[in-house]
């Protein structure tokens, strides 16, 4: 029953079984296949980093390379989630939203609103995320803040891969557009993940670890970030809970406030830039909700106001450790007025 | 290492369990401790639970100290007479720490859960124990699954082997269950037995297990050695309405986890891994609508039990053994008949495991 | 321009059809110079976009179209709803912002849309039509229903790189999908002539591998032609067609423009080159259908129009507990 496997196995997993149950569902980006029109093999890639390899043998009719063209593959996935398909599509890293970012916000986003709730446009906008492999500041961005700003979206991000599985279900299974979010640094690792199908509902937090001294939470790759902290804390007799929101929108403040409440003290650490972040926006919501419950300031531990750095010395610092979180932990438990 | 000294080990609860964390330990060296005596308060990343004196006589040596976080099989204490000296004891306890890397690794390395093909469904189920005793089954109740026999599988499995399944809806199984009738679930008993070549078995069931060995029992007297009913269904009373439809339609860790502390007596039990792992199954594709099929089977329309064990058990030839936990909120103890009490409640093969390994192990024999 | 009388098809179509794309021109012409008025009288609210001038094109090419078939359209949007079917009383409504409208009131001229009519919304976007309509291409294609995709768009739009990308993605995937460039001389208040590199935007449906046709949008019955032969193409597993319409708007880019750009090609367009007077006389003088029957068509539309604003006036409109529903299915 305890079968392992990769986050990337578990999202390519999801996808599958997604496809196989439901026909509407047709998986396209660039080099999701890997090899249209060219002499050599067809499912060379299964996109660049192998996500959805082997898909293509399984569903030939289904999954489809796209041009390098964001707007028009992305928008026609769009159009085709109001045609009756449940398009899952790849946008490779979340830095080329830049290219088709309208086709996102300004149509996917608005359809039901601006037609007085007569849209459905059930797109998943699979895209990589996240600093870490020295992929400088074109290929390494958050981002996830811009996209759970817009009214209309639905923000994933998982951090571990029985989460991948159980919310790319979810999401393909939504009517409405989600971005799914998969951290670039999780892909190869691993953990328990049920062979059956399951849908993780989306505004549940997971609370990943219990404790009574500090509420931290935490968002994709930090999660992990979050535990080691945890983990080091508890040797110095601090005891520390971590959430993970799992989606970003909806985003389940209620059980971040059930925490904040009995802990008295928040850190959210992501690793987005610091202004309008992800942190800044679970801070002022906790500050203006559980004012009275706070025994010290809200710690915001993220990256720095500045593009992702490509030097490993550089980007290591962009990047929240468990010493940075250890060390926001220890601020707010030491604090006095 | 002098044979008169008595290991008491880190004990195995469940499938997944391979280390153990000692909370409190409730005797002294020096103390006289008799079987059955509670000994020392183990967690798991599952349920915590309270280890039982295996042995009597003097506590010679605590190995295991509060916070150690140790493999299963480990030696926790010694227990010895007096005559045998300290030297030895100091002995088997230097032995006992050279021993924890080689337990660590076999504690890795468990039996894992196979499938075997009934009719259309894939079973999924588990082998613990060999040997040519009379095998024994474990069927679990509704909604629960073969991990919920944690504490009792192992130790029954000396000398003989003992599966442990997933019913049709549960578990790794199949989810479909058909018409979710009694009959139905009798059928996979029987197809499970047939597909494992076992000729004859001691059958144990718990709660709608309870219900669904009774039955087997009925439809093929020359294929089961004995019954044990854990807290079975059908034994009229006032079923717990409200945990087993809410558990039916739970969908979120806010409604399940109130609901999951009526299964115990004490609902501190109840850890946030129990309720995540519920929760994981629960969310599996089919599962909400096997366990809407099977709700009509205990359950009437207006919250009466359906089935009617007890008229089951009139026709059953084999030996019959109705145990149950004196708290029981979920099917309460029926107040006449042949019925053993234990302490604890519905899942009184959790929190009174050796109570109930104890009894078993009688009807084994 | 009197050459388009001969047009081929001027036979092909019954007496019904001919009827039925009259009362659509029509209906769009009275719906627009109402909505011309009433936003002068300063009732409506936003930004208007008006098609008046250039009802040709969407009657043309809908007229092909059925339930199977989706269109996304532009900001000046109000035509080609109604040529897809979209009921005219919600869409004053609508423009009007009551409760009453095609959107409930959150949507407004420039995002008039009806979904199970195929028509994918007005579109606020300049260029943001033609990838959607890639996709509703697709989902026919896989489904092998036959349906195709139709993305109008302006000279504006032709200079988009959502456009350009739609025409390349459009080919390489042998979609039925049909681009119609609705050429209006001005992009905004900037010149096509001077904004479009190329002499005409059909030239361009050489550079992505697709046939490009230029058709006088005055002239209902060549684009009824035009549009008939790509979307018996599309329909047939031949591919996207991109279709040029040219032609003049009668109004301003919004209700409100001084229109100090332009020239009196309008005075002349109204004069000379109007569809509903060419489409009259030519139906007229082949005998397919009297004046009489076309003069009961326009007293039908002007009595319709009457009712909506009029019902569109009276509408409630949406309130504080209309403000945060239909952002998501579920949330």
């Amino acid at each position: 029953m305890a079968r392992t496997i990769t986050y990337r196995e578990a999202i390519n997993e999801a996808i599958a079984q997604e496809m196989a149950r439901d026909e509407r569902v047709i998986v396209m980006g660039e080099d999701n296949v890997g090899g249209t029109g060219s002499p050599g093999e067809m499912d060379a890639w299964g996109g660049v980093l192998g996500v959805t390899k082997g898909l293509y043998g399984r569903f030939p009719d289904r999954v489809m390379d796209t041009p390098i063209s964001e707007s028009a593959f992305v928008g026609a996935a769009i159009g085709a989630a109001t045609g009756g398909l449940r398009p899952v599509v790849e946008l490779m890293f979340i830095d080329f939203m830049g290219v088709c970012f309208d086709q996102i916000f300004n149509q996917a986003a608005k359809f039901r609103y601006m037609f007085g709730g007569r849209a459905v446009t059930p797109v998943v906008i699979r895209t990589m995320w996240g600093a870490g492999l020295r992929a400088a500041a074109q290929h390494s961005q958050s981002l996830l803040p811009v996209f759970t700003h817009i009214p209309g979206l639905k923000v994933a991000a998982p951090s571990n891969p029985y989460d991948a599985k159980g919310l790319l279900i979810q999401a393909i299974r939504d009517d409405d557009p989600v971005i799914f979010a998969e951290h670039k640094m999780l892909y190869d690792t691993s953990g328990d993940v049920p062979e059956d199908s399951y849908a993780l509902p989306f505004g549940e937090a997971d609370v990943r670890r219990e404790g009574d001294d500090v509420t931290i939470v935490a968002i994709g790759r930090m999660v992990g970030t979050a535990l080691e902290a945890a983990d080091e804390l508890a040797g110095s007799g601090i005891s520390a809970a971590v959430v993970d929101p799992r989606t970003t929108s909806p985003l389940d403040l209620d059980t971040i406030l059930e925490l904040v409440e009995d802990s008295g003290r928040l850190v959210v650490v992501d690793e987005s830039n610091p202004r309008c972040s992800l942190a800044s926006d679970i801070g002022a919501q906790v500050a203006q909700e559980a004012f009275g419950a706070l025994r010290a300031p809200i710690q915001l531990v993220t990256g720095p106001h500045t593009p992702v750095p490509f030097a490993d010395s550089l980007e290591d610092l962009f990047i929240p450790d468990a010493s940075r979180v250890a060390a926001a932990v220890k601020t707010a438990v030491d604090w006095t007025k | 290492m002098d044979d008169r000294i008595q290991r008491v080990t880190m004990p195995k609860w469940g499938l997944s369990m391979t280390t153990g964390r000692i909370v409190e330990w409730f005797v002294e060296e020096g103390d006289i401790v008799g079987k059955g005596d509670d000994l020392v308060d183990i967690d798991t990343d599952k349920i915590a639970g309270t280890l039982e004196s295996a042995a009597a006589g003097p506590l010679r040596k605590i190995v295991a100290q509060v916070d150690q976080e140790l493999p299963i099989g480990a030696t926790l204490a010694l227990v010895a007479p007096a005559e045998v000296p300290d030297s030895e004891i100091e002995a088997a306890a230097a032995e006992a720490l050279a021993e924890l890397e080689s337990l660590a690794q076999a504690a890795e390395a468990e039996p894992e859960p196979t499938f075997v093909s009934v009719g259309e469904r894939s079973i999924s189920y588990v082998t613990l124990g060999g040997g040519e005793a009379t095998p024994v089954v474990l069927v679990h109740g509704y909604g629960g699954d073969k991990n919920s026999w944690l504490f009792v599988q192992q130790p029954l499995s000396e000398g003989r082997p003992v599966h442990a399944l997933d019913l049709p809806g549960h578990g790794a199984s199949t989810k479909d269950v058909g018409d979710g009738s009694l009959q139905f679930l009798v059928d996979t008993v029987l197809g499970f037995l047939d597909a494992l070549g076992v000729e004859r078995a001691h059958l144990v069931g718990h709660s709608l297990g309870g219900a669904v060995v009774a039955a087997t029992a009925r439809a093929a007297p020359e294929r089961v050695a004995s019954v044990t009913l854990l807290a079975p269904a059908g034994f009229g009373g006032t079923p717990n309405a409200r945990y087993l439809r809410g558990f039916a339609a739970a969908s979120s860790r806010r409604e399940l986890k109130p609901l999951v502390g009526d299964l115990f007596a004490d609902s501190a039990l109840v850890t946030r891994q129990l309720v995540d792992d519920l929760l994981r199954y629960k969310r599996l594709d089919g599962v909400p609508e096997a366990l809407a099929g099977l709700l009509p089977t205990l359950l009437t329309d207006d919250d009466r039990q359906a089935i009617d064990t007890r008229a089951i058990l009139a026709e059953v030839e084999v030996p019959v053994r109705v145990v149950w936990g004196r708290e029981d909120r979920i099917l309460p103890m029926p107040d006449d008949g042949d019925i053993e009490l234990v302490d604890g409640g519905h899942m009184l093969h959790m929190e009174s495991a050796n109570a109930v390994v104890a009894g078993l192990g009688k009807t084994l024999e | 321009m009197t050459g388009t009388l001969s047009s081929p098809t001027a036979q092909e179509l019954t007496p019904d059809e001919l009827l039925e794309a009259y009362r659509t021109m029509r209906t769009i012409r009275a719906f627009e110079e109402r909505v011309h008025d009433e936003f002068a009288g300063g009732d409506i609210p936003g930004f208007v976009h008006l098609y008046a001038g250039e009802e040709a094109s969407a009657t043309g090419v809908c007229s092909h179209l059925d339930d199977r078939d989706a269109i996304a359209s532009t900001h000046r949007g109000h035509g080609h709803c109604i040529a897809k079917g979209v009921e005219v009383k919600p869409m004053m409504a609508e423009i009007y912002g009551k409760l009453t409208g095609s959107c409930h009131g959150k949507g407004g001229s420039m995002h008039i849309a009806d979904l199970s009519k195929g028509m994918l919304g007005a579109n606020g976007i300049v260029g943001g039509g033609p990838p959607l309509i890639c996709g509703r291409a697709l989902a026919s294609q896989k489904r092998g229903d036959g349906g195709v995709g139709v993305a109008f768009f302006g000279d504006g739009a032709s200079n988009q790189g959502t456009t350009l990308e739609s025409l390349n993605l459009a080919t390489i995937w042998n979609l039925p999908a049909i681009f119609v460039a609705e050429n209006n001389g001005y992009a905004e208040a900037t010149s096509s002539s001077w904004s479009v590199a190329t002499d005409d935007i059909a030239d361009r449906a050489a550079a992505f591998g697709m046939p490009g046709v230029i058709v006088d949008g005055f002239d209902f019955f060549a684009v009824h032609e035009a549009a008939g032969e790509a979307v018996a193409r599309a329909r047939a597993g031949g591919g996207p067609t991109l279709i040029e319409v040219k032609f003049t708007r009668y109004y301003g880019h919004f209700e409100g423009d001084q229109q100090l750009y332009r020239a009196d090609e309008v005075a002349h367009a109204r004069e000379n080159l109007d569809c509903l007077k060419r489409f009259r006389a030519r139906v007229t003088a082949d005998g397919q259908l009297d004046a009489a029957q076309l003069d009961r068509i326009d007293a039908d539309v002007a009595a319709l129009i009457e009712e909506a604003v009029a019902e569109a006036k009276a509408a409630p409109k949406p309130g504080a507990d209309d403000l945060l529903t239909d952002v998501y299915v579920s949330y």
